[in-house]
């Protein structure tokens, strides 16, 4: 009688040290999980701003750029035309060859060119349209040097390497040392990273185009899947009648939620583009697109805003005799609006990074001019860095990552004001 | 013109004084506009249907009868040419003066149909606008009416959904039956070999095209395999971690951090897996002496895994919150230990809650696009092993559209079965769990 509750207390404490070594085996392994996610998180930003952030320093040389009238402007009018046909690729080449003059055979100047990009000519042309009166005068420019350079001086580009191994040839290495040991070369801030739109060369390739691309597109989702997930939540949530109809729209907001995107890509192919007859490459289609993914989750965010509101505001606007679309236009929708913003933001956030959709409307086309109005082609942000991480150039490789910390920027901010949003205005009931 | 109706209503009756109006000033003013509006809205929406039709009717009228007599395929081809002649494109062949004046017609007659139908629908305005005018008295229940059209367009507004989710099957299916006249249902889903192409000419080489989709399956399962291997431990493990022993300070710092894992866009993930994790596996491998294939689909694999992480964990942190108080008290009351507590009643607890999230993130997974896009292969590879290049259901979507496209090849219609079968599939895996987790949450409630 008495020795089997001491051998129940004996097995017990037996096991006990065992058990407790499974407990923290299993906290451990909780806090491992939880490490991981964060390890993973602290990598990635780790080795996106170590490969971007030179993206936003451009190398730039300088050069003596002589401007002569009878190069740039012959006939000595200063007219617009005029000036806008003259070769200042000419100009430039004309300075790099004073710069080196004992360089002459066809081979070394061809690689002398190249140490330029074959952009600075337009911005010195868009200089001199801007102001004629430089025309004739001498300057001292900083012109953009190429990507290869770029590269070479951002230490990219292993100098120590063998000739064959290296996209800068000795000669090459040797001016640009040169250059390098009386000032001439500089980092400086790349702003056509901020102000151009796509391009072939890297130098000169820059996100805005992208950028407006994505802002359109957001503005039209903006218009429609506010209005309409506003008015939905409110119907569900205010109006509707508990039957198998409004069930069904239930479970189909729901399920649309986690439909995938590409498969609202092939919608706006067919529907959109093939039968409505919209124009391929366009931020309307694009938004459209994403205002049909967007909507569940504005739904979803407006209901949850609306449920918030207690009855009783509802009830004491009915008591005061306020009809039904009163009270909930003139009580309850405000009380509920920074719930509802918050959910918009957030679905705006969700539609600013995606890109499968767009690449079924064509939204991935080499765009350069910056679309003007929603229905120019262009492309969008998060399908620019698509667009760039497939470019073999070495160059763009840091161009994408400021392109990604540009967009998560942009989420960055979104998020903030949405969270924001909701301390600021959040009510306790 | 539909403001100056609502100035005008609210005008008619706030200015008239001595009776008292049965609405407020402001209803009667929209009750104007919306009469004002809405006709000539509809009018004109109905006019945009019509007017190509008809204007392709009346132009082609004007083409000489050899031409009419082509067949239906060439005359579309005719009328195109018509009209990107009209709006400046470029026109296929030099066009002869019959097209010219078929071209000059077309305009003429866009032009009278703009003009037109500017005019009726000011017409239609004006007179609805009159006739509710005149309406404006103490009598009418201006309030009943507008609300009761602002409930019909609320409701208009609730069936967006249900019109998005029928678009988006009839869409995918029509093209896919078209596919499927050219391709028989069996051969595309039990087929071993896949290789989009479709012959130009007839002997060309490699002419014939296949179109198993088997390996793109199990192209699909792999990655998203490795990708719940990575996921479902991880979350989990970090759900109940921070559910049940992170202190809140913890909590309060390390959710937002997993959650802005949620939050990157899949291109960056996608980015990530292609130029970082991909070439580390690489290095690793040859390490090892293992041929680890640069677009392997363990690294595709990886990366998705961490990018659906926190739908596991929060949907798991959600239902593990959901176990009641009671059932962990009693099990400390009985000398269980926290880690015996959470294995062998919270879990099976909340065992429903998690089926249901871990299926939420697996269909997640399949659709997963851009990720696979640019880190897994593109080439169809029937194989098990993870370190080779895979492709998927999704990849093959977009290799396929991307680009120029005609909407007769069998090559771009698969793009669209391929897209119902993605659609089917995960529409029934999220019907699945959610009523798997609704029924959970019932229980507890």
């Amino acid at each position: 009688m008495s020795s089997r509750p001491r051998g129940v207390k004996e097995r017990v404490a037996e096991g006990i040290a065992r058990r407790y070594r499974r407990e923290r085996n299993f906290r451990l392994a909780g806090l491992g999980a939880v490490l991981v996610g964060m390890t993973f998180l602290g990598f990635f930003f780790y080795t996106l701003i170590g490969n971007g952030y030179t993206a936003f320093l451009q190398t730039h040389i300088r050069l003596d750029v002589e401007l002569s009238a009878d190069v740039i402007d012959p006939d000595g009018e200063r007219d617009v035309q005029a000036l806008g046909r003259a070769d200042y690729q000419g100009v430039i080449r004309n300075a790099l060859r004073a710069r080196f003059p004992d360089v002459t055979s066809r081979n070394d100047l061809r690689e002398l060119f190249a140490l330029v990009s074959p952009g600075a000519g337009f911005e010195l042309r868009s200089d001199v349209l801007s102001d004629p009166e430089l025309v004739g005068e001498a300057l001292s420019l900083w012109v953009v040097a190429d990507d290869d350079v770029d590269m070479l001086i951002k230490g990219h580009i292993d100098r120590a390497a063998d000739e064959s191994q290296r996209r800068i040839s000795d000669s090459q290495l040797g001016w640009i040392e040169q250059l390098e040991a009386d000032g001439s070369v500089s980092r400086r801030f790349n702003h056509r990273f901020f102000t151009s739109g796509d391009s072939r060369d890297p130098e000169m390739a820059g996100i805005w185009s992208a950028v407006v691309g994505s802002f359109f597109m957001l503005l039209v989702t903006l218009a429609l899947s506010f209005p309409i997930g506003v008015a939905t939540a409110i119907y569900l949530e205010e109006f509707a009648p508990k039957n198998r109809w409004t069930d069904l729209i239930e479970v189909n907001i729901n399920n649309l939620a986690a439909v995938p995107s590409i498969v609202f890509g092939l919608l706006g192919l067919a529907l959109f583009i093939n039968i409505f007859g919209l124009p391929r490459s366009a931020p309307v289609v694009g938004g459209l697109v994403l205002t049909l993914m967007t909507l569940p989750v504005v739904i979803i965010a407006a209901r949850a805003a609306l449920m918030s509101v207690p009855p009783s505001i509802r009830e004491a606007a009915l008591g005061v005799g306020a009809s039904k679309m009163q009270t909930i236009f003139h009580h309850v929708m405000p009380l509920a609006m920074p719930g509802m913003l918050t959910g918009t933001i957030i679905g705006m956030a969700r539609a600013l990074g995606e890109s499968a959709p767009l690449l079924m409307i064509g939204m991935v086309a080499f765009i350069v001019d910056v679309p003007e109005s929603p229905l120019d082609p262009a492309t969008a942000l998060p399908v620019q860095v698509y667009l760039w991480a497939d470019s073999p150039e070495r160059a763009f490789v840091e161009r994408t990552s400021a392109a990604i910390l540009v967009l998560l920027a942009f989420l960055l901010v979104m998020n903030a004001t949405a969270i924001l949003l909701r301390k600021r205005y959040e009510r306790r009931w | 013109m539909t403001v100056a109706a609502y100035v005008l209503g609210r005008r008619r009756s706030a200015t008239t004084t001595g009776v008292s109006f049965h609405s407020l000033p402001g209803y009667y003013g929209s009750y104007v506009a919306i009469w004002c509006a809405l006709p000539a809205l509809a009018l004109y929406c109905l006019w945009q249907l019509v007017e190509p039709g008809f204007i392709r009717t009346q132009v082609l009228a004007t083409l000489p009868a050899a031409t009419l007599e082509l067949s239906e395929a060439e005359l579309g081809l005719v009328y195109n040419d018509i009209r990107n002649l009209v709006e400046g494109n470029i026109v296929s062949g030099e066009p002869n003066d019959e097209i010219l004046a078929a071209a000059s017609r077309y305009t003429s007659l866009q032009r009278i149909s703009n003009l037109g139908i500017t005019l009726v629908v000011l017409l239609v305005g004006l007179t609805s606008l009159g006739w509710a005018f005149r309406r404006v008295e103490p009598g009418l229940r201006a309030r009943n009416k507008v609300e009761r059209t602002m409930e019909v367009v609320l409701m208009a507004a609730s069936t967006v959904a249900i019109f998005t989710t029928i678009g988006i099957f009839l869409s995918v299916l029509f093209e896919a039956l078209r596919f499927f006249q050219q391709v028989s249902p069996l051969e595309f889903l039990f087929g071993l070999s896949w290789s989009p192409q479709t012959a130009i000419r007839e002997d060309q080489v490699g002419s014939s095209g296949a179109f198993g989709a088997v390996p793109l399956f199990a192209g699909t399962l792999l990655i998203s395999g490795i990708a719940m291997l990575v996921a479902v431990p991880v979350g989990l493990m970090s759900a109940i971690y921070l559910s049940e022993y992170a202190n809140s300070q913890v909590r309060s710092f390390a959710k937002p951090m997993l959650e802005v894992l949620a939050g990157i866009p899949t291109v960056v993930y996608g980015y990530f897996a292609a130029l970082t994790v991909g070439p580390l596996l690489r290095q690793f491998g040859e390490g090892l002496g293992l041929g680890v294939s640069s677009e392997s689909a363990l690294g595709a694999g990886l990366v998705m895994g961490i990018m659906i992480i926190p739908f596991v964990s929060s949907l798991s942190d959600d239902v593990i919150n959901a176990v009641p108080q009671e059932l962990r008290d009693g099990s400390y009351g009985l000398g269980a230990t926290q880690s015996e507590t959470i294995r062998q009643v919270i879990l099976p607890a909340a065992l429903p809650g998690i089926v249901g999230g871990i299926l939420l993130a697996a269909s997640r997974a399949i659709g997963e696009t851009m990720i696979v896009v640019m880190a897994a292969g593109l080439a169809a590879n029937l194989t098990a092993n993870p370190l080779e290049a895979v492709t998927t259901v999704t990849v093959q979507i977009v290799t396929l559209l991307v680009g120029d496209q005609e909407f007769d090849s069998a090559k771009t219609l698969a793009a669209f079965a391929l897209g119902l079968l993605l659609f089917v599939t995960t529409l029934l895996l999220n019907i699945i769990a959610l009523r798997v987790v609704r029924r959970y949450r019932e229980q507890y409630e």
